[in-house]
């Protein structure tokens, strides 16, 4: 094996990199700060859109971070070898993104100050408290299963800690998913198909991560991703996008045919405003029709700056369709008195409107940032870097 | 060796029984004066506390059962509608189809299945032995959860500093709190603020589980709805006229 062949970043673009993270990562432990100390009166946030933009982002980085792992359950639990050298990155970046994640939903609590709390008293009831143990079990058996990729001499437990690491991963998603599949109380939510969605939105999301990341790291390194393993890759993001595309047609096709759902329909679909906008813009077209077209189209599905764009668009089609299903889902009013219109000093019966502010901003990119800032000095100080020389004489992927 | 002197013993051992005496007695009284639960003695399942709520008696426009919640429990507007509590609020209902109007006020069911505390991952958010569902403020961590959760939308967020609080009902922010059915008054055997403020006399609370309560009795005897039927909570408070 070439171990030459794991470069490193060079030195100016390393620093270069963690100065800029470093910059986004403090300006959002900033707003955390300033939300801690002055209370959620400062976001955008209320009593009736309790979850803004942090949890969008969160969820976005905890779906991404399991869903990124997939490149190394792919090489381990299936032996597919394209994959298998991947498998560090992919572990890498997996904890990365979780860490960024929950770092901007543990600062985004209305008590951080009580983490210890959340781990000492647990509800077992809740999915919340289950993810904690999904979280932290994810945290571990991703970091032996990358020594295990890592170590020569743990190479041979790699594919039954990888398996591990995969069923684990598909449980983590069903968490996450089930934390809004389990709200009875609000017509968006409250769907077993919702932790399935939330498991192929994550190999979506999470390959369109890995592509970028992946194109950065060997540009920097002055390296050529060989043409049949890119073809493969986005190929393989091109399935998930249309997966993701049946899941959403699901969705709303069930929803609609409920009486009782079609004024919801209604409002995400036709005149919900910004959520129709960024439900037919931002995550049917943008998000992943014109992904489609760019991945399948037999010129430019062969360049690499267009599936960065792919992935770019897939990524922004994956936020698109968390604010439609987080924010949506609440700014539509609570059907309380089914057949009766109701109005209140609590805003029964009206659409609830929210402006995100700029510490919750902040506080989402900062959580991006820590990610961003732990595979920068990962890769750096240890060979996480697909090395594909030892794939020469052989046939990719077999 | 002197010989010890027991009478001064005696005497500041009697002295200080006297003193606590004293001091315990005028409360051991007053609590037996008030029927009240002891403090110390848990809350028993064998009262289940609710609401029954008369539509027909309750008059649009009408607030005083808003502003009893508000006065007893230490909140008021801030300026910030979006972001100020609401324990208790009236909701004005329109039939879509025939017009025909209710006004009702509004608050936790206190479910004997509630969502909130299935949801809540600390177990902060409780159901007392006696059905009135609560949040720990020591353990709540502010998450939200369960505000996602609750189809009655009877929680609120704490989103700011308040001052001028009752001593009773603390509130802090970063938590989430709820009509808490006036636990504190129910503890010395009397009824919530807002039953007790309303003049129309359009709320009545009693014990669920005691068949000779005035509010069994009417829940036995008229047709009465739980909000949300349709979700199965089995809700404490209960409604008649809609």
């Amino acid at each position: 094996m070439n171990f030459e062949a794991f470069r490193k970043i060079e030195n100016s673009v390393f620093y270069a990199l963690l100065g800029v993270f470093g910059l986004i990562a403090a300006a959002g432990m900033g707003a955390a700060y300033y939300m801690e100390s002055h209370g959620h009166v400062v976001t955008g946030m209320t009593n009736q859109i309790v979850w803004g933009m942090p949890h969008v982002f969160a969820i976005f980085l905890i779906v991404a971070a399991s869903g990124v792992l997939n490149l190394a359950s792919l090489g381990s639990v299936f032996g597919i070898k394209v994959y298998k050298v991947r498998g560090m990155l992919s572990g890498l970046l997996a904890i990365a993104m979780l860490a960024g994640g929950l770092t901007v939903l543990m600062l985004d609590l209305g008590r951080s100050d009580r983490l210890i709390v959340a781990m000492t008293h647990l509800n077992l009831t809740s999915v919340f408290a289950l993810n904690v143990f999904l979280y932290t079990g994810f945290f571990s058996i991703v970091a032996v299963y990358i020594w295990t990729m890592m170590d020569r001499k743990m190479h041979d437990y790699s594919k039954y800690v990888g398996f591990a690491a995969f069923i684990w991963r598909l449980a983590l998603t069903t968490g996450t998913g089930a934390i809004f599949a389990f709200l009875v109380a609000r017509q968006a939510y409250g769907t077993a198909l919702l932790p399935p969605m939330f498991i192929i939105m994550s190999f979506s999301f999470g390959l369109a991560v890995f592509l970028l990341v992946q194109t950065a790291m060997f540009r920097w390194n002055n390296r050529k991703l060989d043409p049949t393993i890119q073809r493969r890759l986005k190929n393989l993001l091109a399935v998930f996008v249309a997966a993701v595309l049946y899941f959403t047609l699901v969705y709303h096709m069930t929803n609609l045919y409920f009486a009782k759902q079609t004024a919801f329909e209604h409002f995400i679909l036709l005149n919900g405003g910004i959520y129709t906008t960024l439900f037919w813009v931002g995550q049917i077209l943008l998000g992943s029709l014109l992904p489609l077209a760019i991945l399948f189209h037999p010129e430019m599905g062969r360049k690499c700056n267009w599936v960065i764009v792919a992935s770019l668009l897939v990524i922004f089609g994956g936020f698109a369709q968390l604010y439609v299903l987080l924010i949506g889902g609440q700014a539509y009013p609570l059907s309380i008195f089914p057949g009766y219109e109701a109005s209140s000093s609590f805003f029964d019966g009206r659409i609830n409107p929210y402006n995100p502010s700029l510490p919750e901003f902040l506080l989402g990119f900062g959580g991006i940032a820590i990610a961003a800032l732990i595979t920068t000095v990962a890769v750096r100080v240890l060979p996480f870097l697909p090395d594909d020389s030892v794939l020469h004489g052989e046939t990719v992927g077999e | 060796m002197s010989k010890v002197d027991n009478s001064r013993r005696l005497f500041i051992g009697a002295g200080a029984a006297a003193t606590a005496g004293l001091v315990i007695a005028p409360g051991v009284t007053l609590l037996d004066l008030a029927h009240a639960r002891p403090a110390g003695e848990a809350a028993s399942s064998t009262k289940r506390w609710g609401l029954l709520i008369d539509s027909s008696k309750c008059a649009t426009g009408c607030t005083d059962c808003v502003t009893a919640c508000g006065k007893e429990n230490g909140f008021g507007s801030t300026g910030h509608p979006e972001t100020d509590a609401q324990w208790i609020r009236k909701v004005e209902l329109k039939e879509i189809k025939s017009g025909n109007s209710h006004s009702l006020p509004m608050m936790c069911q206190h479910c004997a299945e509630p969502p909130c505390v299935d949801v809540c991952p600390t177990g902060a958010s409780f159901k007392r032995a006696d059905g009135i569902v609560l949040v720990d403020r020591h353990i709540c961590i502010g998450c939200r959860y369960c505000m996602m959760a609750c189809p009655y939308k009877a929680r609120s967020f704490v989103h700011e500093e308040h001052e001028d609080q009752n001593p009773e009902v603390p509130r802090g922010k970063g938590c989430v709190e709820g009509c808490t059915l006036c636990v504190h008054r129910i503890d010395r055997d009397q009824q919530p603020a807002c039953v007790e403020s309303c003049k129309e006399g359009a709320m009545l609370f009693g014990d669920l589980n005691d068949p000779n309560s005035e509010i069994s009795k009417r829940i036995a005897t008229y047709a009465t709805t739980q909000v949300r039927a349709d979700l199965g909570l089995n809700t404490g408070v209960r409604y008649q006229g809609i």
